[in-house]
């Protein structure tokens, strides 16, 4: 039976952790993660986990120290955040180049300079090219829930490659949300034994991991990590469906919120995505065919997924919570690749908010859906991309 | 040997047959090539002390020819041989000469 509790996505995403029972944590503390690693060391020290816990000096440390232990063959986890997620990208690479199933929440946070803690995007979509699966959360349930189906999802033989859990850094890490947990028994369970390949303690049948491959074939292992990674949102769904079984909560590769028919839609991530059901919901009332798509799986992006369940808006904000300075943001260079696939393609725009953990707010929700209104009529659009919540 | 295919590769470029590396001809890499004279060789062995790789084969206490499968022509062999009065007992020749 599951138990409903009040807890912070951290203490939901600690726990989940705790159920999947690795082997090897590395931990190194970060704002605002570091309540994650910290939760976990507990668990250790109260012997609730087998798990052998590394004290590592920095996150290039506990990337690596991760890198060494799942190659290993161990079931292997740890967290971070911006800078922390900055300091690991090098070795990023190397867990997924050398297919290793590490399981890492991501609570996200601004990166420097200016030095700011709170939430935003940034550090998750600059970890975009490096090779990691990544699940978004809304809220501490998606995020615990997500963690638990990483495990099943890095470790599935067909892929087994590194996945990324990002929540919201404060807004969801240390909110305290009504949340329901799997019991230690069914968690278990679903997560299943972990089954090393090609493990380097395996003394009798000797391995080598990380060799130097030249232009002869770097070309063609590049090419076999993209092969498996468009695989793997045919193993998030299958998982999901496990986990529906399990817990009647359905995950899908995104969210799709009142978009059968809409006309206008937003596409946003993780918590600013609650926010703007709500504004969706009151346009709706007002007989306006307004939707919203939230992303849940970034990496592999499902662009024909997304184009078909886009395909009746005429007019679509993208919202981005990180920025690419000079460019569009992440997420909205993502939408219009999938855009192209359709012929008819909307009226696409580009909000940046929320940068260094500033409120989104029904009113801005509010703000966009009424110039996708007015773009959907008149078929002109005022700016393509543009700051929202920024004092001039 | 025919060069793979992405789709024959095992995952994450894990090398599963131990001692592959054998396999891997380096000799390809040299630009300067070691030649033994062995008219002035006194077979001191220094020059199998000091070889980097495995390149100098030893019988009975002896070396025998280069390796040049693996021999990647750095030239120490020929800088710490002492010859025989004077003269080298390994010169380094360039390749394709």
């Amino acid at each position: 039976m599951a138990k409903v509790v009040a807890v912070t996505g951290n203490e939901a995403v600690a726990n989940a952790l705790r159920q999947a029972n690795p082997d090897v944590c590395a931990a190194y503390p970060i704002t605002p993660q570091t309540d994650i690693m910290q939760r976990f060391s507990g668990f250790v020290a109260d012997g609730l986990v087998n798990t052998e816990l590394i004290l590592v000096e920095s996150e290039h440390s506990a990337m690596s120290a991760c890198v060494g232990a799942s190659a290993g063959g161990g079931r292997v986890i740890t967290a971070t955040s911006s800078q922390g997620l900055a300091l690991m990208w090098e070795i990023l690479f190397i867990a997924a180049g050398d297919r290793l199933p590490i399981v890492m929440p991501l609570v996200n946070r601004a990166l420097s300079a200016p030095l700011n803690i709170h939430g935003d995007h940034s550090d998750g979509m600059g970890a975009r090219d490096c090779g990691w699966i990544q699940l978004w959360s809304e809220n501490a349930q998606e995020a615990y829930d997500n963690t638990l189906q990483a495990f099943r999802i890095a470790e599935h033989m067909d892929v087994r490659l590194p996945v990324m859990i990002c929540l919201d850094g404060f807004i969801i890490s240390h909110s305290i949300e009504r949340l329901e947990y799997l019991d230690d028994a069914e968690a278990t369970d679903f997560v299943g034994k972990y089954t090393p390949l090609y493990p380097l303690l395996d003394v009798d049948h000797p391995v080598s991991y990380g060799p130097l491959i030249l232009p002869d074939l770097y070309m063609e292992y590049k090419r076999a990590q993209h092969e498996v990674m468009t695989k793997a949102g045919k193993v998030v769904l299958d998982v999901a469906a496990d986990f529906a079984k399990v817990t009647g909560r359905n995950y899908g590769l995104f969210e799709s919120y009142r978009l059968d028919d809409a006309e206008i839609a937003l596409v946003i991530l993780n918590s600013a995505a609650g926010t703007a059901k709500d504004t969706v919901d009151e346009f709706r009332g007002k007989g306006i065919r307004a939707g919203l798509l939230k992303p849940r799986l970034f990496r592999p992006f499902p662009y024909r997924e997304v184009a078909e369940a886009l395909k009746s808006a005429k007019a679509v904000c993208v919202l981005d919570r990180a920025d690419s300075f000079g460019g569009f943001g992440p997420m909205y260079m993502e939408i219009a690749s999938a855009m192209m696939l359709n012929g008819a393609k909307p009226l696409l725009i580009n909000k940046i908010y929320g940068l260094g953990g500033r409120d989104f707010l029904p009113e801005h929700a509010e703000l966009v859906l009424s110039e996708l209104a007015e773009i959907a009529k008149s078929g002109a659009v005022r700016t393509f991309k543009e700051y929202i919540g920024v004092r001039e | 040997m025919k060069p793979k295919g992405w789709k024959e590769l095992p995952p994450g470029s894990v090398v599963t047959k131990p001692g592959s590396a054998e396999e891997f001809k380096t000799g390809s890499w040299r630009s300067f090539r070691p030649v033994w004279v062995p008219e002035n060789c006194i077979q001191c062995l220094f020059c199998w002390m000091y070889c980097p790789d495995m390149a100098i084969k030893v019988k009975d206490g002896k070396r025998e020819q280069f390796d040049y499968d693996y021999c990647k022509g750095c030239g120490i062999c020929a800088r710490e041989c002492p010859g025989k009065k004077g003269q080298k007992a390994i010169i380094m020749v360039e390749e394709g000469k």
